[in-house]
């Protein structure tokens, strides 16, 4: 509740701090202050200090899952703002006006990790997406931008349609929004519910760009400016799944045959298209869209499994890919060719810089010593532990082989390869110390992940 | 201590090699390190007796049933000094190479050599599998930053052939791991799974785990990445691939597939020795028509792997000490064929035949010397290569199959025709009218001719006196034996 109530009020302040403030430096400042303080609070509540208490009356429910969840997409944030911040200020004139929006976004994050009614999940996944249309479209002379927000918008709601219907169908056969109300199971779940329940899947797989919903993914992630991008897949994706997990464990966990196919079935297609589709593209930002969709095939296997194992290793995971994600988008920002030849010899260049971009790649591939490893692991594991899934973990794997050629690419580039001309990249010395701190936080998990698994068990 | 310290070493010492930026001092720095691994692995074998100080247990991933457990057996002695000899042979060889960046291409070299070193002491599927992957970076970045011109492709159809391989290998480790009575990656509930395990699962997950140690080795038909990796790669990455990497495949077969997994192994074993045999004979015939010395050094270490394979399938204590005994051999010889084939490229700037020929006349010491090699590589009498054939072939001829003959014959084939690739490599490149292309060839310099009668000496003393290694890992032989031996006292095996 502290993260939530704060996050809405700091959005406000953040408003008016730009008419306020003259100079955009302060602002960035502020905002940062502002997630610093919403990191603090949200620290107290797991320890068990609530500032406020309202009575929700049972549609939320603040556990440490959801907690932890909210200082792990506090935290991915703050690490997103001190790298990219400076650079939303080449996006367009309405600077304190996306930060605003951030801490809107991280309002309606905190309500979907935390959700026990229908209704605030739908709350929740609205106040993420109206923000981020705004977002996309944000470059406003840019035609990609507003193609990309126009499409994201139109798609959006279709799907926002979809859920709705659905949780009207739940409605009409529980009577209740509430999950405790839903997921007790008499006899045969009825039509009407499985109905409801598969609208819930597809438009939650919508969200998370599952294939076979995932064809506004690529367009928007691309046409949209690259730092807000950063934000979308990052951030913004994992939110959906822990709501995702949430939902499907709380609420359907009574029902698992009933979804437990198809779950599977596009699971294996989200691998198959974002990694294959993957591998042809020439841009480097469209090549992470479709990568955010492959990866988003391995969180699935989360939901699939639907275990201890699968839920703590859908936090490693998400905290695993954001940080390796937004360290390449925010290298990705900084650059003038997002072709794969920008890189050309940019190691030659900026050796330091070219190291960390290794390590984020090397984490998005899977290579032991990198948190992206024991996210992957955790996932199989997790899978496998499910029973009966063998061939799925064979895909996953296969799948996780083929992703190798398109993300060493970066590194074929960087290091093995000379720039016809020379691609000029400044970077200040703060941006590089901080993705520094990214790295550092990917290898440390890779090698200790009991420091994140300790949050669980003390 | 001793197995922590002989990974710890080569890591430390690795990492601080990308800090230092005079060439000179990289070297001395590198060449350094190998000495006190070397020094480190052999008070592991004669100094320090005491089991307490040869193994380590560190809590580490307690949580997903992982430990760092790493020991010093006398497998992992045995590699663990063909290892730190190996590096120590390797970079005297090449102390005058020159390099771009030496400073990352010696850091590269010590974090592989650090994770080869984990590879043989880990005692525990999880840690196996992270120093597998770790051995795996270094190269792939050594390989496509240092090697020829087609390097980019060729490493990366490389790391991609042993990733698909190793991560495989991940999703049987995982099952097994679910299986255990503990919930735990260590070798020792592994090995309780040997008779626990229905036959149905021990068929499939046997190939799970042997395809990433067939591409290793590797065994046909998975080899078809190394001969572009071994030319193209820079020489001295070479001979680490060819001459210690490839006994992690064999380390795999030796210390997990086989023991864990014995009734699978047994089940397949006429699959793969076939295998194994065709690869041996189609790699000396190919080797017998080409005329590249690096083709064919590589093609000749495809041959005598699978000859090693075959003798492991082959479950019995002959068999077995051969195989140990080679496989240090192996290392050895094949590591002193690479340095001399590094020398003649630097020299000349090719190991093709047609520009080479004659060259005893030039360097008479280096022709000497590759003779000697040449010949261990054949297995002559009185060279290190002899004993460990022999003690194959012996084991081979014990198999318990009808075919066993054939299987004999087949591997006897093999050798005759590496000896004849081998002598008519050496009539091409060292006798013979010397080839109007060489002009100004230089017989070795001191660091080389150190290295090479290093390499030597090596082979004439095992070859005259192998008891040394066998007597080191005659126990280890015995209890392998003995372990897979239990299946045949299994009611399932009844049924196979």
């Amino acid at each position: 509740m502290n993260a939530l109530i704060i996050s809405a009020v700091w959005g406000v302040v953040m408003m008016f701090s730009g008419i306020l403030l003259k100079q955009k430096s302060a602002v960035r400042n502020l905002a940062i202050a502002g997630m610093v303080l919403l990191l603090v609070v949200n620290i107290f509540e797991t320890n068990g200090t609530a500032f406020f208490n309202v009575d929700t009356r049972g549609m939320m429910y603040f556990d440490r899952f959801a907690l932890i969840f909210n200082s792990i997409a506090i935290m991915l944030s703050l690490l997103f703002l001190l790298l990219s911040a400076k650079d939303m200020e080449k996006v367009g004139i309405n600077y304190a006006e996306y930060l605003a929006l951030i801490f809107f976004i991280l309002c309606g994050i905190v309500l979907t990790s935390s959700f026990k009614s229908l209704l605030i999940l739908f709350l929740g996944i609205e106040i993420i997406s109206i923000p981020l249309y705004i977002l996309t479209g944000s470059d406003k002379l840019n035609l990609k931008s507003n193609e990309a927000s126009l499409k994201y918008f139109l798609q959006g709601s279709f799907s926002t349609g979809l859920m709705l219907m659905g949780i009207a169908f739940i409605y009409g056969d529980k009577g209740s929004f509430l999950t405790s109300v839903i997921a007790p199971l008499n006899g045969l779940p009825s039509a009407l519910l499985i109905a409801g329940m598969l609208l819930l899947l597809f438009s939650m797989a919508f969200k998370a760009s599952a294939a076979p919903f995932h064809f506004w993914t690529p367009d928007v992630y691309d046409g949209a400016p690259t730092v807000f991008t950063s934000y979308m897949a990052t951030i913004v994706k994992a939110a959906v799944f822990i709501a995702f997990i949430r939902l499907f464990d709380e609420a359907f966990g009574n029902l698992q045959h009933v979804w437990k196919l198809t779950i599977a079935i596009i699971t294996v297609a989200t691998l198959f298209i974002g990694n294959i589709t993957a591998v042809f593209q020439q841009s480097v930002k469209r090549m992470l869209a479709y990568s955010s969709i492959s990866q988003a095939g391995f969180m699935l296997l989360a939901i699939y499994s639907m275990n201890t194992d699968g839920k703590e290793g859908l936090l490693l995971y998400v905290i695993a890919y954001s940080l390796a994600t937004i360290g390449l988008f925010a290298v990705l920002a900084k650059m003038s060719d997002y072709s794969y030849d920008g890189f050309n010899g940019l190691a030659r260049q900026q050796p330091f810089l070219a190291m960390l971009i290794t390590i984020f790649v090397l984490s998005l591939s899977g290579i032991p010593l990198t948190a992206g490893f024991l996210s992957k692991f955790l996932m199989l594991k997790a899978t496998l532990a499910a029973g009966g899934s063998l061939w799925l973990v064979i895909v996953a794997v296969v799948m996780a082989v083929i992703s190798i050629s398109y993300y060493f690419r970066i590194l074929q580039a960087m290091y093995f390869k000379n720039a016809e001309k020379e691609n000029i990249i400044i970077v200040s010395s703060q941006f590089k110390w901080t993705l520094a701190v990214l790295a550092t936080l990917l290898i440390l998990l890779g090698i200790f992940p009991n420091l994140f698994f300790g949050f669980f068990y003390f | 201590m001793i197995a922590v310290l002989l990974i710890l070493i080569p890591l430390i010492t690795g990492l601080a090699t990308f800090f230092i930026r005079n060439d000179k001092l990289v070297k001395a720095w590198s060449l350094f390190a190998t000495v006190i691994t070397l020094a480190v692995s052999i008070s592991g074998i004669w100094l320090v007796k005491d089991a307490k100080y040869l193994e380590h247990h560190g809590t580490w991933l307690q949580i997903l049933g992982s430990s760092f457990s790493v020991k010093l057996d006398a497998l992992g002695q045995l590699l663990c000094l063909l290892t730190a000899i190996g590096y120590f042979l390797i970079f005297t060889a090449t102390w005058k190479n020159v390099y771009s960046k030496s400073y990352n291409f010696y850091g590269l070299m010590l974090l592989a050599l650090s994770g080869l070193m984990g590879v043989y002491l880990a005692m525990d599927a999880l840690l196996l599998y992270f120093f597998w992957e770790l051995t795996l970076i270094p190269v792939y970045f050594l390989c496509s930053q240092w090697g020829g011109e087609r390097r980019i492709a060729v490493t990366f159809k490389f790391f991609v052939y042993t990733f698909l391989g190793s991560i495989l290998m991940l999703v049987g480790i995982l099952y097994l791991q679910s299986k255990t009575a503990d919930h735990s990656f260590s070798i020792k509930s592994f090995y309780e799974l040997q008779t626990t395990l229905s036959k149905g699962d021990q068929s499939w997950l046997f190939w799970l785990f042997f395809i990433a140690f067939a591409v290793k080795m590797p065994i046909f038909p998975f080899h078809t990445w190394q001969p572009d990796t071994y030319q193209q790669s820079p020489t001295s990455t070479t001979m680490v691939l060819s001459g210690l990497m490839v006994k992690m495949g064999l380390l795999g077969l030796i210390r997990w597939l086989v023991p864990i997994l014995s009734i699978g192994a047994e089940m397949w074993s006429y699959t793969v020795i076939p295998l194994a045999l065709i690869g041996l004979i189609y790699a000396s015939l190919i080797a017998l028509r080409l005329s590249d010395m690096k083709l064919i050094i590589a093609y000749s270490s495809i041959a005598h792997v699978a000859l090693m394979c075959v003798a492991v399938f082959a479950s019995n204590e002959i068999a077995m000490q051969g195989v140990l005994l080679q496989m240090f051999n192996h290392g050895i010889n094949i590591i002193g064929m690479w340095m001399v084939a590094d020398m003649i490229e630097k020299r000349t700037g090719t190991t093709k035949f047609s520009g080479l020929g004659g060259l005893a006349q030039k360097a008479p010491t280096m022709a000497i010397f590759f003779v000697i090699i040449s010949l261990a590589n054949i297995a002559l009498p009185l060279t290190n290569g002899f004993a460990g054939e022999f003690l194959m072939f012996t084991g081979i001829m014990k198999i318990h199959s009808p075919y066993y003959l054939w299987f004999t014959i087949a591997a006897c084939a093999g050798v005759v025709l590496g000896a004849a690739y081998t002598l008519r490599m050496v009539r091409k490149i060292f006798y013979g009218e010397l080839s109007t292309e060489v002009t100004g060839f230089e017989d070795v310099s001191l660091n080389e001719k150190l290295a090479l009668s290093l390499v030597v000496i090596l082979i004439l003393v095992l070859g005259i006196y192998p008891q040394a290694i066998l007597n080191m890992t005659d126990s280890f032989s015995k209890d392998f034996i003995e372990r897979i031996n239990i299946i045949q006292f299994l009611p399932s095996k009844t049924g196979i």
